[in-house]
């Protein structure tokens, strides 16, 4: 857990939050966020962001021509594959 | 290169007899949403798929098609992500696949193969960039962007508020002005669902600063997320 004194600022709480969060700390639970509606704003803003993140862009599938197109160019090109 | 001469049309039909697609859901990966997480553990957790690699980097070309149509889904995505244009996202998976059908006989396995394979689209990618951008783009260069390119300092004023909900659209616009660091790292972490350990051996960075650049990086969306609204208003 990271120490938190009471007196953390805005700023020094900020300042951790990408350990905090990289760390799979539950940074709510943190002391600073107890009294600081700032940071809790931001907070949820960045947690939303991550969120919506992960149905943002969707895998999808490359057209069918792409394979013809890449062993097309391995033979073109008859290039040695690097063996070291 | 055993089969060099045989012409494979459907690497789909060839990689049939692997378990599935081997696209995967990741475990975060909510209902219903595809994003593609991790294929090869390290090393292949799959027999046949061990076998299928080694195949492939004896030269056989049934075994590169294989490979190809396990990962194919994922590199071209990863392209698209990053340049957002259809075309130049093809061109750019087909170099990327042509470069791992030249430097797979030199994959020893300290990595996941999957995470090899990345790292070695994400360098295709980046080198692209350079060249269009015709700007220096290399990989510590978009790890630092420059202090322009990253977050305003007044991340913390209480008038930006998402309340919770997010424009789709927005932030995909919001993604694709991201410097091409602070993308690349929001779109390995929080879109595809690596970790930072892996992130970092992708891109030969501390864990550290993975998570720093990530930070960073969804600070930014903040910022053009909340200005959203109102630009759309001026409207």
């Amino acid at each position: 857990m990271i120490d938190c004194p009471d007196t953390m600022s805005c700023q020094q709480f900020q300042s951790l939050l990408p350990e905090l969060i990289g760390s799979g700390l539950v940074a709510a639970d943190h002391p600073h966020l107890q009294h600081c509606e700032l940071s809790n704003s931001l907070l949820a803003d960045l947690e939303t962001i991550a969120e919506a993140a992960r149905q943002l862009l969707p895998i999808v599938d490359p057209p069918e021509e792409l394979w013809e197109q890449i062993e097309s160019a391995i033979k073109a090109t008859n290039m040695p594959p690097i063996t070291e | 290169m055993s089969n060099s001469g045989s012409s494979i049309h459907s690497p789909d039909e060839a990689s049939k007899a692997l378990s599935g697609d081997a696209t995967g859901v990741g475990p975060r990966a909510p209902d219903g949403v595809e994003t593609g997480l991790r294929q090869f553990p390290s090393p292949p957790s799959n027999p046949e798929e061990a076998e299928t690699l080694a195949a492939a980097q004896q030269g056989d070309h049934l075994a590169f098609a294989r490979i190809y149509s396990q990962h194919k889904r994922r590199i071209y995505s990863l392209c698209l992500r990053m340049v957002g244009n259809v075309a130049e996202a093809e061109d750019l998976a087909q170099e990327a696949f042509l470069q791992l059908h030249r430097k797979i006989a030199t994959f020893r396995g300290d990595s996941a193969f999957s995470t090899w394979l990345h790292r070695l689209a994400i360098n295709v990618v980046l080198m692209h960039l350079r060249k269009k951008n015709l700007a220096l783009v290399s990989l510590d260069e978009v790890m630092e962007p420059s202090p322009e390119e990253g977050p305003g300092r007044s991340f913390g004023t209480a008038d930006l508020n998402l309340a919770g909900s997010i424009d789709r659209l927005a932030l995909e616009h919001a993604v694709a002005d991201l410097p091409a660091g602070y993308r690349l790292i929001f779109i390995l972490h929080d879109i595809e669902g690596y970790e930072h350990n892996e992130i970092a051996s992708m891109l030969d960075c501390s864990i550290g600063n993975s998570k720093s650049q990530l930070h960073k990086a969804r600070l930014k969306l903040r910022e053009a997320l909340c200005a959203y609204p109102r630009q759309e208003e001026r409207r």
